[in-house]
C-alpha cells in the first residue's frame, strides 16, 4: 500500500472484496516523507512554533510510553497498552479539543491524556494496580480510561446530549469526542451510539483509530467496507485521515468538532494508522502477523516525518530536536520515579467510594475485615 | 390523602421528582406521547416537554450509556426499561459502567440514575415478559437494588431513589400496577421510611415471612389465613435488596425463630439464599427450624397457562409455614 509521494490522495489497502474505490481518500497534510500538502476542505494555518508543540508532543508522549512498556518489564507495572505508532491520532486529535470539550478514551489514549494536561504518571495507577484510574475527570475533561470495548461511545453520545440540554450548542458550544478503535466498531454499543448521536444531532465526534489490529484480528475480521463508510448509514459525515499525519489528524478533528460545537451534529473520523507495538505488553504481535508489515508502516512513522518536515523545511535546528530529546528524558525519568514512589493502597481502601452515600452492608464488612487484620498486628510484633 | 394505583402513584412520584428538579429526566422506549405500556409515564411529556422525557431509539444498552453520559453532565437520568426480561442488553452498561464509576474514579464521580423495571409475572404474558431478574443487580456492588409493593411506597420510593446519588436499580410489580391505596401525595418524601428500611407489614409471633414486590400482598393475605389456622406471621416487606435492612430482618426472625423467605424468582441462587445464609449466621441459636425458601423452580419461566404453578402463591407459603414446624 503505497502513499502516493507528495499527494494528498492514498489508496485504502485492498485487502477484501469491496474494499477499495476511488472515494477511499485519506486526508494526509505532511506525505511520511515529511513534506506538507494542501487539502481544500482541511486548510490549515499553522505557525512554526505550533508544529514545534506538535513535534514534541508527540516525542514526549512516545518517551513516556517507552518508560511504561520498560517499567512493566520490570514488574512495576502489572499491564501497559502501548500507544507505539498512534502519537499523530492522539496528539492531533486532542490538540484539536477546546477546554471546555469532553474526551472519552479507551486504555491506550496516553497521548490523548497528555494533551488535556493529565500527569502522566496518574496514567500509571491503573496498569499498577493501585486504582482503576482515579483521576478527576472534571479537572482536565478527560474522562476516566474505559476498558470494555465501545462502552464509553454511549457515554459520550449521552453527555452530547447534556450539552444541548445546557444550551451549550452554537456559537462558543462545547462537543464530546469518544475514542474507540477498530475492533470497537463491531460492538453493539458502537453502532447505538452512532444511532443515538445521530437522531439526537448530538454534539459528538466519534474518533476510531483504526490500527489494523483487535489484539490478534485483522481489520477484515470487522468489516467489508472502510470503517469511516459506515458513518453513511447512520446519517452523518465520515472521513478517512492519515492518522500517522498529525496534523491531517489535527485539521480533521478541528472541523469535526467545531461543527459539532455549532449544532450540525456527530462526524466519524477513521485515523487510519497502525499499532507498531503489541496489544499490551502481554502480547506477541509475531504469532499473528509478519514483521514485514510493521517494516511497511515504519517508513510512515508519525514522529519521523514531522522532525524531516521541520529540519528539510530550516524551519529549525537541529539544537531544537536535541531539546525535546533532553526533556524527554526529564520526563522519562519523572515518570519512573513517580511509578516507584507510588505507594499501594492500604487494605480498607477496598471498601471505599463502593457507594457515594452509606452503605450498611459495605461499612459491615470493612468493619469485620478491619477486626480481622487487627489479629494479626500482635503476631508480626512478637516476631 | 389521595386514592391512586400503584402505576398513577409512580407517576405522581415522577412527576414530583420532575418538578423539584430540572436535572431530572425520563427516558425509555414508548414514554413519551403513549406514556409508557403502563402508563406510568403517562402525560409527562406534555407537561416536561421532549427534552426531559425522552422517547429513545429501541435499544437497552444506548439507554443505560447514554444515561450514564447525561449523569456525567449533571443530570439525574430515571431510564425505564419496558419490561424484565428486555434488561439484559443493558446488562454491560450496568454492570461494568453504572456500578462501578463511582469506585473507578476514586468518588470523584457518582452516577445518580434510576432503572425502572416491571417486573414479575402473574399477567398471563409471553416469553420475557414475566421474569424476576433482582439477583443479578443484587450481586453487584455499586448498585442499590429496590422493589416497591404498593402504592404508597411506589410514590416516596422513586422519588427517593431519585434523589440517591447511587445508581438504583427499581424494580415494579407490573401485576400491582392497579392495585389501589390511600397516598399521602401533600407529604414530602423525604421524611418517608428511608429507602434503606425494610417495612413489617404485618406484625406476628410464630413465623417471619420475608416478601417484596408483587409478593408482599399475598404473604399479607397468607397471614390472614394463617390467623384462622391459630398461626401469627409476621409479614416483612424488605423493600430494599441492596443493601438488606439485615437489623429488621434479624430482629424479627430472632423473635419468631421460623423463616419463610418468598419470591418470584427461581430459588437456586437467588436472594432468598442470601437471606438464608445470613439468618443462619446471626441467628443460629434462634432457630428453631432452617429457613425455607418459596419461589420459582429452577427453571425458566413457563408458558403463562402454567405460570400458576411457577408461581408462589396463599397455600405454597402456608405449607412452607407448616413445615418450620416439622423439624
Amino acid at each position: 500500500m503505497a502513499v502516493k509521494a507528495a499527494g494528498r490522495v492514498a489508496a485504502a489497502p485492498d485487502s477484501g472484496p469491496g474494499r477499495r474505490t476511488e472515494s477511499d481518500e485519506l486526508i494526509q497534510l505532511l506525505t511520511p516523507e515529511g513534506e506538507r500538502a494542501e487539502h481544500p476542505d482541511y486548510p490549515l494555518e499553522i505557525s512554526t512554533e505550533e508544529i514545534k508543540g506538535l513535534y514534541r508532543d508527540l516525542v514526549l508522549v512516545r518517551r513516556i510510553d517507552f518508560e511504561a512498556i520498560a517499567l512493566q518489564r520490570q514488574g512495576e507495572l502489572g499491564i501497559w497498552a502501548s500507544l507505539l505508532g498512534q502519537e499523530a491520532a492522539q496528539v492531533g486529535s486532542g490538540r484539536a479539543l477546546g477546554p471546555r470539550d469532553m474526551a472519552f478514551p479507551t486504555y491506550r489514549e496516553h497521548g490523548v491524556a497528555w494533551c488535556r494536561g493529565l500527569d502522566p504518571a496518574k496514567l500509571l495507577e491503573l496498569y499498577r494496580g493501585v486504582s482503576h484510574g482515579g483521576w478527576d475527570p472534571k479537572a482536565h475533561n478527560f474522562h476516566l480510561y474505559t476498558i470494555v470495548i465501545g462502552s464509553q461511545t454511549l457515554h459520550a453520545t449521552g453527555y452530547a446530549m447534556g450539552i444541548q440540554r445546557d444550551g451549550a450548542v452554537g456559537e462558543d458550544g462545547e462537543a464530546a469526542i469518544a475514542y474507540f478503535g477498530d475492533g470497537a466498531t463491531s460492538q453493539g454499543d458502537v453502532n447505538e451510539a452512532f444511532i443515538w448521536a445521530s437522531v439526537t444531532n448530538a454534539p459528538v465526534v466519534f474518533f476510531c483509530q483504526n490500527n489494523q489490529w483487535a489484539i490478534s484480528e485483522p481489520l477484515e475480521r470487522q468489516s467489508r467496507v472502510p470503517l469511516y463508510r459506515r458513518a453513511h448509514g447512520f446519517g452523518f459525515p465520515g472521513v478517512r485521515v492519515d492518522g500517522n499525519d498529525v496534523l491531517a489528524c489535527l485539521a480533521v478533528t478541528r472541523k469535526a468538532m467545531q461543527a459539532a460545537r455549532e449544532g450540525q451534529g456527530p462526524t466519524l473520523i477513521e485515523a487510519y494508522t497502525y499499532r507498531m507495538g503489541a496489544h499490551t505488553t502481554t502480547d506477541d504481535p509475531t504469532r499473528y502477523r509478519l514483521a514485514a508489515e510493521l517494516e511497511a508502516w515504519k517508513l510512515k512513522d508519525p514522529v519521523e516525518r514531522v522532525k524531516q518536515y521541520l529540519i528539510r523545511s530550516g524551519l529549525t535546528q537541529m539544537s531544537f530536536i536535541e531539546e525535546v530529546e533532553q526533556e524527554a528524558a526529564e520526563v522519562g525519568t519523572r515518570v519512573r520515579k513517580a511509578c516507584l514512589e507510588m505507594p499501594d493502597p492500604q487494605p480498607l481502601a477496598i471498601f471505599e467510594n463502593v457507594y457515594a452515600e452509606p452503605n450498611a452492608l459495605v461499612d459491615a464488612e470493612r468493619e469485620q475485615y478491619a477486626a480481622y487484620l487487627d489479629t494479626f498486628v500482635g503476631e508480626e510484633a512478637a516476631r | 390523602m389521595t386514592t391512586l394505583t400503584l402505576s398513577k402513584a409512580l407517576n405522581e412520584g415522577l412527576r414530583k421528582a420532575l418538578e423539584d428538579d430540572p436535572r431530572v429526566l425520563i427516558m425509555g422506549e414508548d414514554v413519551g406521547k403513549l406514556g409508557g405500556v403502563f402508563r406510568v409515564t403517562d402525560g409527562l411529556q406534555k407537561d416536561f416537554g421532549e427534552a426531559r422525557v425522552v422517547d429513545t431509539p429501541l435499544a437497552e444498552s444506548g439507554i443505560v450509556g447514554t444515561a450514564i453520559g447525561l449523569a456525567l453532565r449533571g443530570y439525574r437520568p430515571v431510564c425505564e426499561i419496558q419490561f424484565d426480561g428486555f434488561v439484559y442488553p443493558a446488562f454491560d452498561q450496568i454492570v461494568t459502567q453504572l456500578a462501578k464509576m463511582h469506585l473507578r474514579s476514586l468518588g470523584k464521580l457518582s452516577l445518580p440514575v434510576v432503572i425502572r423495571i416491571p417486573c414479575g409475572g402473574g399477567i398471563g404474558a409471553v416469553e420475557h415478559h414475566s421474569e424476576s431478574p433482582e439477583a443479578y443487580f443484587v450481586h453487584t456492588a455499586g448498585l442499590r437494588v429496590v422493589a416497591c409493593g404498593n402504592p404508597e411506597d411506589a410514590y416516596t420510593m422513586i422519588q427517593q431513589s431519585i434523589s440517591c446519588d447511587d445508581p438504583v436499580i427499581f424494580f415494579e410489580p407490573k401485576r400491582r400496577y392497579w392495585d389501589k391505596a390511600e397516598v399521602d401525595t401533600a407529604g414530602s418524601a423525604a421524611d418517608a421510611l428511608p429507602l434503606s428500611r425494610a417495612r413489617t407489614v404485618v406484625s406476628g409471633t410464630d413465623v417471619t415471612v420475608l416478601a417484596y414486590g408483587p409478593m408482599v400482598r399475598m404473604c399479607a393475605e397468607a397471614a390472614v389465613a394463617a390467623d384462622a389456622d391459630g398461626r401469627s406471621l409476621e409479614v416483612i416487606d424488605l423493600r430494599s435488596l441492596s443493601p438488606l435492612d439485615t437489623e429488621a430482618i434479624f430482629a424479627s426472625v430472632r423473635r419468631t425463630g421460623r423463616c419463610v423467605v418468598v419470591h418470584e424468582a427461581s430459588v437456586t441462587g437467588g436472594l432468598g439464599a442470601e437471606i438464608a445464609a445470613r439468618i443462619s449466621e446471626q441467628c443460629f441459636y434462634h432457630l428453631e427450624a432452617p429457613v425455607l425458601r418459596v419461589g420459582g423452580f429452577s427453571t425458566p419461566y413457563p408458558p403463562s397457562r402454567l405460570e400458576e404453578h411457577f408461581l408462589p402463591d396463599l397455600d405454597r407459603v402456608l405449607d412452607a409455614v407448616d413445615r418450620t414446624y416439622s423439624y
